[in-house]
């Protein structure tokens, strides 16, 4: 019988590097090749872009691994671009994809919730009862919203003030009570303090309602108050809303008081420290945390997140657990799809080097975002990133140009719409 | 945009705790700062802040570098009497910004 040592995944520090220890390292910290020639299980939690990439690469770089995806939905919806379905742009059925693909290329897909993780026994537990068996668990659960965070605000709540962050139904009914609203309403969009899911998103939204309100209700306004004073490609967004809605949106950035502290569902109501604002329709984003089946499985700290060792994507916590994507801390990496299913597939490198007593190689992570502001009008953002100092930082980083011809807006539209298609392709099949 | 902002309930009755809030746009530099080429940044604080209610301080706070950007200072006090809150904030380079708010005690 071959006992198992624990496999406790020691990050390897550049230290270790440069003393010239790391081969001694690695060897006293991998488990023996033996465990991965008797076809390793390998659990995926989660069908998102991280997930589904990993449960994918798993399979396409060690072909006799057993790899077991747990989803609970049927249909995956995204993210990228569904502001552009709030907007009335484009259809949540664009957004939506399933797992055929995924199944067909040999992942075991179970559409159940996960609910119970044993990291001793390595088992997790189904919603129907049933239980699967791991030798590496990977979670990407994305994010939760916090409900208990913003007072007011609670599942109730986000039925009358959409918080939209999840593609699907929040979606749809931030579009319809948009198309609902009289012209000459104002529309509030509320948007937490950092950790968020991608955080250009509630600009983007912002632009897209703007251009749907100027042609339909040319009378309304957006006003967007912000737990924030920066944003990501803020210039270019600022830009963009002066060109193109002049007079439309307004921003209270955090130092001019704009960090909401509750709402009031009842009369539609958004309270900061220095106003009260009523509005016809509220879409309020409230802070949010690891999805709850990180916290289950312990890999959750008191901040909500995953702490992960950025080589391998180990938790820090939990033994034998993995997290990508959303729900991991991964320091200058945006919580986007296309982060996410960069980790999903170098997590995926990572665990077969170790299930075969390699250590993992040092990933390098392209994420990229589009931003689109109107009809072929879209600006994006990629960094590259690298691990340093336990965490990940930005070693390269390309934004478009501020002051840049229509063209070069034109063309980048294009390209993401071909960039949404080369994700959804390479997670989904 | 004032640069400052203040949140005064307009009415309260008498003996109400009630809560004020302030906030004051400012950068707060700490003087330990060097720009990248090795120059220190100067020091650009607010140095104090009062509160005074009719006339009367009622709250005072000093301000040092480990205090962030744009201050927030909140505190309580009881209403007594309706009249005027008058703020005031005073710090490095000659920097003083007053602003005031009402109340209607019952």
């Amino acid at each position: 019988m071959d006992v198992k040592r624990p496999d406790v995944t020691r990050p390897l520090t550049r230290r270790d590097v440069a003393r010239g220890i790391a081969a001694s390292v690695a060897a006293s910290a991998w488990p023996r090749p033996a465990l991965a020639q008797a076809a390793a299980r390998v659990v995926v939690i989660g069908g998102g872009f991280g997930g589904a990439s990993c449960a994918r690469a798993l399979r396409q770089i060690a072909p006799k691994l057993q790899v077991t995806l747990i989803e609970p939905n049927r249909i995956f919806a995204a993210c990228p671009l569904s502001n552009e379905v709030v907007a009335g742009l484009r259809e949540l059925t664009a957004q939506q994809f399933h797992y055929d693909g995924i199944a067909a290329e040999g992942v075991n897909v179970v559409l159940q919730a996960a609910t119970k993780i044993d990291p001793h026994a390595r088992t997790v537990g189904l919603a129907d009862g049933g239980s699967l068996s791991y030798d590496r668990l990977v979670l990407a659960p994305g994010i939760d919203l916090r409900f208990d965070a913003l007072p007011g605000y609670n599942e109730d709540a986000s039925l009358k003030m959409p918080h939209a962050w999840k593609a699907g139904e929040q979606t749809i009914l931030l579009r319809k009570q948009i198309e609902a609203m009289d012209d000459g309403g104002l529309v509030v969009i509320a948007v937490p303090a950092a950790p968020l899911r991608c955080p250009p998103a509630p600009y983007e939204r912002a632009s897209l309602i703007a251009h749907y309100l100027k042609a339909k209700k040319p009378r309304s306004k957006i006003l967007i108050l912000d737990a924030k004073d920066g944003f990501s490609q803020q210039r270019l967004f600022e830009a963009a809303w002066k060109d193109l809605y002049p007079g439309l949106i307004e921003r209270i950035a955090l130092s001019q008081g704009g960090r909401v502290t509750s709402v009031d569902p009842s009369t539609n109501t958004i309270i900061t420290d220095f106003g009260n604002y009523t509005a016809q329709v509220a879409s309020v984003v409230p802070p949010q945390k690891a999805g709850h089946i990180a916290e289950i499985a312990g890999a959750a700290d008191n901040t909500g997140w995953c702490p992960v060792d950025p080589v391998s994507f180990a938790s820090k916590l939990v033994p034998n657990i993995h997290v990508i994507g959303d729900a991991a801390i991964a320091g200058a990496i945006p919580k986007s799809a296309s982060a996410a299913q960069a980790q999903g597939k170098a997590c995926a490198a990572a665990i077969v080097n170790m299930l075969s007593g390699k250590p993992p190689d040092t990933p390098r992570l392209t994420g990229t975002c589009y931003n689109t502001v109107a009809p072929g009008y879209a600006f994006s953002q990629s960094g590259v990133y690298q691990p340093k100092d336990g965490l990940f930082a930005e070693v390269e980083n390309t934004t478009s140009p501020v002051n840049a011809p229509r063209e070069i807006r034109q063309r980048e539209a294009e390209r993401a719409a071909d960039w949404f298609k080369t994700i959804t392709v390479d997670a989904f099949g | 945009m004032p640069s400052a902002l203040i949140n005064v309930p307009a009415k309260a009755k008498r003996g109400d705790i009630i809560e004020i809030k302030t906030l004051m746009s400012h950068i707060m530099e700490t003087g330990f700062r060097h720009t990248a080429t090795g120059e220190v940044i100067p020091r650009d604080l607010i140095t104090g802040f009062t509160c005074r209610y009719n006339g009367t301080e009622i709250f005072r706070a000093d301000l040092f570098p480990a205090i962030a950007a744009n201050p927030f200072i909140t505190f309580f006090t009881t209403a007594t009497a309706s009249g005027k809150f008058e703020f005031e904030w005073i710090g490095d380079n000659g920097f003083s910004e007053i602003a005031s708010a009402s109340i209607s005690v019952e």
